[in-house]
């Protein structure tokens, strides 16, 4: 019995978190709003509570004075899937979405009057899902709202800092930009996984427009993506290893790439619903602990803590 | 026997209450938003059980039955829609009743074809934060804005969400006005000693609970106003020291906005009139506008204690054009794509009003299904009837069990409409980049009657006003403010405010201009598109205006909450507040990749002056042979052995 739920227990993580950004403005990058909510559709619908997504949109679309249907976002031609929806919450909007403000969120040094649908309050049970999508002309960066970028290099180290200070057990990264696979080179902690929708050298592409609303609406990456993850519900057993066969060149013009040597379990072996989905996990510990004396209360939980490692 | 029965169903029912109870409060440590839908889940069933139990019990288990209702006497108050009419009058209740829900919707149709729909719910608190008892049980109050103002010491929010602006010629006047954008303003208990970082953090908490870029807001953007927002509510706290007022004129509304502001109501939005609210179709409007008051009133007439109120509104008015369909005909289906199936259970009281005081007899529009009530009511100085269709009231709904009301208009001509007495109009004047002007218009249509109006004024540091260029002329003459309050503003810490009291005469404009400067600012103070232009926030013209009709100032009788806002201290006039127009202004916008080619030709320029500078002044020339054939090195070698000079 024990050893059996030793094993259901195997993944380590208790709690999920997402970060989802779409970091471009105007109107013309209607498609990079859709991308990221479609993301966050699926991740709502597989478990994870508003309260542990922090959702991220540079500009508004949905109620832009040139949608000709206001209060929504399709990622689909002729209007069939509104990702917006009737129950969203959007935690960094507008000008608040800026690369100060991402690193933040991810290191945890906000304000002290930030409220808490803005924080990142992740411990080192929590599994992570970071999505960023937007342009980027060259190689090695992220723009955000066409007026400052983000480097590879800050990236990397904002996971290392997230790495020091115990935030994450595993973290997946997902980036839809061009290039997309320059922004996950200078990775250097430990459990990480990234996915891009592109090559270096390798221009991502949209998928396809509308011509009632007049722009495209979806990524193709993100389009084959939202697609796939329609098919998994919560008890999935799909894999990472089916995530990578996503949008091969044939349907996404760009070769989508990933980068697994610094995850410690096999891909085969990690479930979308680790990341995807929220999976609620309990900790078993077979000591008692005295709730009498709070000091040695304390100190018990720092040293059954630092044990467990 | 009969006692042993009476022993076994208290001692069930003593059971049932303390499982409640501890139920209730682990509901409430971790859900702390859901709470007031949790409340309304857990009431019904409760109040079910106590019906089936009371119904079983006899006249010899009187005892039990009078501890029983008064176990149930709270329950029973919020559960209007069972009917009590098995309890004894004489018996008192224990606790009663503390909070209150009443919601209400009208429907004004305009004079241009449009159509408003306001809709306003009220929630009651009677608790008493003020002398420091925490409060920890929340009943239709919602939880998340109760921890905010207790832990703040807020007397007085105010707090609206616009999109579009208000057609004041087109529509008339608005029950309750906003200016476009995000608008805030809070007064804060006397005992608050910091208010600056009350304020600040207040913001911030707001920005998160709305899901709203409120925590731009801080001191370059909030001003003190020393005459305008007097409380709404009660209280004589008027030091200007606790009062804040802040605007964002930017800040969109979405469904983002929506979604949080629809769960602070006690039914959410599964039941009552809340079910019409859906995005899709109250942001396909032309103007839409959401806004929360909290404030202390009166419980009752006598006044001896004051309550809490909340009040919920959201204003929206549907053009009739991109409705589609030519004809004019309106219904709540056509409006919200939905009807209303039920009142919200926990409302004491669910209205629908409909204005048919243009169609006395019925010659302008129908209206159907037809409704015996008729209420009238003396709201913005006119009196208005107003069809009613009471929620509470099953037969409402009729066969169909959905009430969907239908406007169909007969004549093609609608006559003319009430002008409103008070209008504001702002642009902005002049050319260029450098210079500009400031006009701010204020009609007064009343046709002999002249009334002092407020006019408050925000005004960026960015854009430096000239206060000795102010000028106010009515009819072409002077016309000197009897008040002027200015606040000069500081660059990067605060704005200009500026408050006048001005006598408008009748049947007049009154135009106030000022001139100004536009400021440049440094390159990481400009937003990531700097060409739309930066926003200046609304004028606030604030008036006791004469009412054609008087007042209803007996505040004692029950009104309907859309002319029950502001308060009414005497007969003759009423208060209202215009907002004029925000400005777009463009200041002058540098070209942002200079510095990058600053950068390229400086270094340049050094790398090339400096190096050739560098050059002729360190540089040394050397003449040098070239190398002598083999002859002449044979030569000089012997010679060197020789000792002779070399060749």
């Amino acid at each position: 019995m024990q050893a059996k739920a030793g094993q259901f227990f195997s993944s380590g993580h208790t709690n999920n978190w997402a970060v989802l950004v779409c970091t471009s403005r105007f109107w013309f990058n209607y498609r990079h709003v859709a991308n990221t909510l479609s993301v966050y559709r699926s991740v709502k619908r597989l478990g994870i509570p508003d309260s542990h997504i922090v959702l991220m949109l540079a500009d508004d679309m949905a109620c832009n004075h040139r949608n000709p249907k206001p209060a929504t976002v399709f990622s689909h031609k002729n209007m069939e899937l509104n990702v917006y929806g009737d129950d969203v919450e959007v935690d960094y909007r507008g000008y608040e979405v800026t690369v100060e403000n991402f690193l933040r969120v991810l290191t945890g040094r906000l304000p002290p009057s930030t409220p808490r649908s803005k924080r990142l309050l992740s411990d080192d049970h929590s599994n992570i899902l970071i999505y960023l999508t937007g342009t980027s002309r060259w190689n090695g960066f992220l723009k955000f709202q066409d007026s400052e970028e983000i480097s590879n290099v800050e990236l990397a180290d904002a996971f290392e800092q997230m790495w020091t200070k115990r935030r994450y057990n595993e973290l997946l990264f997902i980036i839809d930009t061009c290039q997309g696979a320059s922004m996950y080179e200078r990775f250097y902690s430990p459990n990480l996984m990234a996915l891009a929708s592109s090559q270096v050298g390798e221009d991502s592409l949209s998928h396809q427009p509308d011509l009632a609303i007049g722009v495209h609406l979806m990524d193709r990456y993100t389009f084959y993506l939202l697609e796939f993850l329609e098919d998994i519900h919560p008890a999935s057993t799909a894999n990472m290893n089916d995530l990578f066969k996503v949008c091969p060149k044939s349907q996404c013009v760009s070769t989508p790439g990933h980068r697994t040597d610094l995850f410690l379990r096999d891909p085969g072996n990690v479930l979308i619903t680790d990341f995807f989905g929220s999976v609620r996990k309990v900790e078993i510990t077979m000591e008692t602990i005295n709730l009498t004396a709070p000091m040695v209360f304390s100190i018990e939980i720092i040293i059954k803590n630092y044990c467990n490692q | 026997m009969a006692a042993h029965r009476c022993n076994i169903f208290m001692l069930v029912f003593v059971l049932c209450g303390l499982t409640y109870v501890f139920v209730r409060a682990d509901i409430e440590d971790t859900n702390h938003v859901k709470d007031a839908e949790s409340v309304a889940v857990d009431i019904a069933p409760k109040a079910n059980i106590g019906a089936s139990l009371r119904s079983t019990k006899t006249e010899d288990q009187t005892q039990a039955a009078e501890e029983e209702r008064q176990w149930e006497a709270t329950e029973v108050k919020e559960a209007d829609r069972v009917p009590d009419t098995m309890q004894t009058p004489d018996v008192p209740p224990l606790t009663p009743a503390k909070d209150q829900f009443q919601e209400e919707l009208v429907i004004r149709p305009l004079h241009s074809g449009d159509i408003y729909a306001s809709f306003q719910f009220r929630t009651m608190w009677d608790t008493d934060f003020l002398r420091g008892s925490k409060v920890s049980h929340y009943r239709l109050f919602p939880k998340s804005l109760g921890q905010v103002i207790s832990k703040f010491s807020v007397r007085e929010l105010h707090i609206s969400f616009t999109q579009g602006y208000w057609r004041t010629m087109q529509w008339g006047q608005p029950f309750l006005p906003s200016p476009p954008g995000a608008e805030l303003w809070v007064w804060f208990q006397d005992t608050v000693t910091d208010v600056d970082g009350a304020w600040k953090e207040l913001t911030n908490v707001l920005s998160g609970i709305f899901c709203a870029s409120l925590n731009f807001i801080d001191s370059t953007n909030t001003v003190q106003p020393s005459a305008s927002f007097k409380p709404l509510g009660l209280g004589n706290v008027t030091d200007q020291r606790f009062l804040r007022y802040a605007v964002l004129p930017r800040e969109i509304v979405c469904t983002e906005n929506l979604t949080p502001w629809k769960k602070l109501l006690p039914c959410g939005s599964k039941a009552g009139l809340a079910v019409l609210m859906k995005s899709e179709k109250l942001f396909h409007s032309s103007f839409h506008s959401q806004a929360l008051h909290f404030r202390p009133v009166c419980q009752d007439w006598k006044c001896k204690s004051t309550v809490w109120e909340l009040r919920q509104t959201l204003n929206v008015v549907f053009d009739l054009h991109t409705s589609g369909q030519g004809k004019r005909e309106w219904s709540l289906f056509k409006m919200f794509s939905r009807t209303v199936t039920e009142a919200c259970p926990l409302a004491s009281s669910s209205k629908v009003y409909v204005d048919v005081t243009d169609n006395p007899q019925g010659e302008l529009f129908e209206l159907s299904p037809t409704t015996p009530l008729l209420s009238q009511a003396v709201v913005l100085g006119d009196r208005r009837t107003y069809s009613v269709y009471d929620l509470t009231n099953q037969a409402t709904f009729g066969q169909t069990r959905s009430l969907n009301m239908l406007l169909r208009w007969r004549a093609a001509e609608s006559g003319d409409m009430l002008r409103p007495l008070l209008h504001g109009e702002r642009y902005v004047a002049g050319y260029g980049l450098q210079t500009g002007e400031i006009h701010t218009l204020m009609y007064n249509n009343h046709p002999y009657r002249a009334f002092p109006v407020l006019l408050l004024d925000t005004v960026p540091w960015y854009l430096r006003l000239y206060i000795h260029t102010l000028t106010v002329t009515s009819k072409g003459r002077d016309n000197k403010p009897s008040y002027i309050h200015y606040q000069p503003s500081k660059d990067r810490l605060r704005p200009h405010l500026l408050e006048m009291l001005v006598q408008l005469p009748p049947n007049s404009v009154t135009e106030v201009t000022m001139q100004f400067e536009r400021a440049l600012l440094k390159w990481t103070e400009y937003t990531p598109d700097p060409n739309h232009g930066f926003y200046v926030g609304s004028s606030v013209i604030s008036a006791l205006v004469p009412s054609v009709v008087a007042m209803d100032t007996n505040s004692t009788r029950e009104c309907p909450l859309f002319s029950s806002f502001f308060p009414c201290k005497e007969e003759s006039s009423y208060f209202m507040r215009v907002y004029t127009e925000p400005l777009l202004v463009n200041l002058p916008t540098p070209d942002f990749s200079m510095p990058y080619n600053v950068i390229c030709l400086t270094c340049t320029v050094v790398a090339v002056g400096y190096g050739s500078l560098y050059n002729l002044l360190t540089r040394t020339f050397q003449v040098e042979e070239p190398s002598p054939g083999l002859a002449k090195r044979l030569a000089n070698i012997i010679r060197r052995l020789r000792g002779v000079p070399l060749l």
